[in-house]
């Protein structure tokens, strides 16, 4: 492929974290440019005009974001970075970090000046240690070379940049539930509106942006808004909702393929290519049978969909959620979809906070279904009422406070929908005399183990 | 006798300059609590609420929430987190994790009589690449088998 990664292209350097690597490769010019040339007004214009639509799931574009911060207030403004990062098949963050982390900060101080933000938090997951290490050490190194602190490179702006760690749940990644939990509260997301750019943390106006938007700044403030736009995909002509999926993107690849691993390509690649010509395609010289393609939360496409172009809106056209991370994982032709849907239950049910009743009981019903279904004592009843709870929680029907009941919603409707004929044939074979039974069934209980932990 | 001695109370009083307000300080004070004592007991509950200046029943409703803090005993010295999700799921991580119950006898939650590991499962570690994949404190090991765990195990002492 003639795509030549820019996200990326640091980090096959020896000690590609170092500050002298990244700034004998260019780094912080673009910093000095847009301190030295452009108001905030003009970064926030310049983001606008690039098209960048966050990375961080929902794909909601950054510069308008941004220009939702009340004009001329006094103060101060936070910007809160997600590295919370626990989609279940999502680490492409991670290796940002890890391998790149003066990239990120240089989007983070760029961002930081066009929204007037004094302090940014990064709201780190607990589980990458290597992460906090490589993140802590580039922060001081910064501080060190004039880069943050007090008047950045000798001009009017200061900004100070801590990093938060969170603790192994996957409702902080919640932008409201992620403020919660910076303020030392349960991470339980908040009713909207208001929403964080008019009152947010510590109930100031708040930016909650990804790492990777943050690493797309960098990019865009180096290389321009055409660049960018010159990258991806245009918007449909017929769907004036649409305004199109621009720039460069990270796919994670893992599950059943030959080369799992991080990759950068424009959006819109197939998923198809993606695991041919990036993962090598399917382990063990077998089939594919399915992927999950951003992430769990946004469901599984079949064999017979892999042709969907990953950006902001193919996957809806495939029946799922949304291209969410673009982090894929792919199950190979002998790989249990009752199994797949098993997991992603007990996931959901696990991570539920529980504020709302929908959401804290519609998981914990689906997975004692799919509990009973994998003990021998599913029904095909049993399929209508998953469709039926995954159908109703959620955003989208408007019956939750976050989207988090949207994830768990998805891989079920996808999964039976999709797979129809595999669970039919899984009930029907492991309860053959009750798989027509239609009459209530008694709880099944609910182990003290999901309420433990939230 | 206070349990938690000066030096873990001037590092959490360092974080005061980052925030606003004291009550953004639970969380990072509860993880350097954790860190030292292996885990949050109730009398340290109620001393990081004196320091912050909340009431040990704010600190306590935060702490319950996050699955990471301990609060009845200490973690073994070697805590050990399987991740069962979809990629490591899909490479076995079912089969690590039932060799760890069987080697260790423990359920997960559990910890060794001698205090030496702590057993947890782990959604998603992020690390999906390498799958499967199990944190042990903060070093990642990655695409694990029985024989590379049985291996690791064998230097946990
Ligand atoms: C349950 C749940 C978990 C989320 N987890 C993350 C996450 O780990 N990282 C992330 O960047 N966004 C996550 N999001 C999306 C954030 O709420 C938010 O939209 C995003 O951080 C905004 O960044 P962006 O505009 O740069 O995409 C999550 C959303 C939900 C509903
Ligand atoms: S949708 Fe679920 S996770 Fe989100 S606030 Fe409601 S109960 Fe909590
Ligand atoms: S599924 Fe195990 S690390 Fe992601």
């Amino acid at each position: 492929m003639s795509y030549q990664p820019v996200l990326l292209a640091n980090i096959h350097k020896k000690d590609s974290h170092a500050l002298a690597v990244y700034q004998a490769g260019g780094g912080y010019r673009a910093l000095r440019q847009v301190l030295k040339e452009m108001s905030p007004k003009d970064v926030v214009e310049l983001v606008k005009s690039s098209g960048l639509r966050g990375r961080g799931g929902a794909g909601f574009p950054t510069g308008m974001k941004w220009s939702f911060l009340p004009e001329n207030h006094p103060g101060p403004i936070y910007f809160c970075v997600n590295a919370d990062e626990s989609e279940p098949g999502t680490f492409v963050n991670r290796v940002q970090m890890e391998r790149d982390p003066h990239q990120v900060l240089e989007g983070i101080i760029i961002s930081c000046y066009a929204t007037r933000a004094s302090t940014a938090y990064i709201y780190l997951r607990y589980e990458y240690p290597l992460c906090l290490r490589r993140m802590q050490s580039a922060i001081e190194e910064c501080y060190a070379a004039g880069l943050l602190g007090k008047n950045i490179l000798g001009s009017p702006f200061s900004l100070d940049v801590h990093i938060h760690r969170g603790a192994a749940a996957y409702v902080c990644g919640e932008e409201t539930g992620l403020i919660e939990s910076i303020e030392g509260r349960r991470a339980w997301p908040r009713i909207k509106p208001p929403f964080p750019a008019v009152e947010g943390l510590f109930r100031k106006p708040t930016v909650v942006n990804n790492i990777e938007t943050m690493a797309c700044v960098t990019q865009i403030a180096e290389r321009g808004a055409a660049w960018f736009r010159s990258i991806g995909t245009p918007p449909e002509p017929n769907n004036p909702r649409d305004p199109g999926s621009f720039g460069p993107k990270l796919f994670g690849l893992s599950g059943h393929v030959n080369r799992p691993g991080c990759y950068e390509a424009p959006l819109g690649i197939t998923l198809r290519q993606l695991v041919e010509e990036f993962g090598g395609g399917v382990w063990k010289g077998r089939r594919a049978k399915a992927a999950v393609l951003g992430g769990l939360s946004t469901g599984v496409v079949t064999a017979g969909e892999f042709d969907t172009p990953m950006d902001f809106s193919g996957p809806l056209r495939a029946g799922c959620l949304g291209l969410g991370t673009g982090c894929v994982v792919v199950f190979d032709e002998t790989y249990s979809m009752v199994d797949f849907l098993h997991n992603s239950c007990r996931f959901f049910a696990h991570e539920s906070c529980g504020q709302c009743t929908p959401c804290r009981e519609g998981t914990h019903w689906a997975l004692q279904m799919l509990n009973r279904i994998q003990a021998g004592r599913g029904r095909l009843k049993d399929l209508e009422l998953l469709l039926e709870i995954g159908d109703s929680i959620g955003i989208m029907p408007g019956t939750t406070i976050c989207g988090l009941a949207d994830g768990a919603a998805w891989p079920i409707k996808t999964a039976v929908r999709k797979f129809r004929d595999e669970f039919e044939e899984y009930v029907a074979r492991t309860n053959p005399e009750g798989y027509l039974d239609t009459t209530p069934v008694p709880g099944m209980g609910t182990p003290q183990s999901l309420y433990s932990i939230a | 006798m206070p349990i938690l001695d000066a030096d873990v109370r001037k590092q959490i009083e360092s974080h005061f300059v980052r925030h606003p307000t004291k009550q953004a300080v639970v969380l990072p004070a509860l993880h350097l609590v954790q860190q030292r004592l292996g885990h949050v007991p109730v009398e340290a509950v109620a001393e990081i609420a004196e320091i912050l200046e909340l009431s040990p029943a704010q600190v306590q409703d935060t702490l319950s929430f996050y699955g990471f803090f301990k609060q009845d005993k200490p973690v073994g010295k070697y805590r050990v987190w399987v991740c069962r999700s979809i990629s490591c799921d899909a490479r076995g991580s079912e089969e690590l994790l039932q060799r760890l119950i069987e080697r260790l006898g423990l359920q997960p939650g559990e910890t060794t009589a001698d205090g030496l590991v702590t057993l947890e499962t782990a959604e998603c570690l992020g690390a999906c690449d390498y799958a499967p994949a199990i944190l042990v404190n903060d070093i990642l090991h990655e695409d694990m088998t029985v024989e590379k765990l049985d291996a690791l195990m064998d230097t946990w002492k």
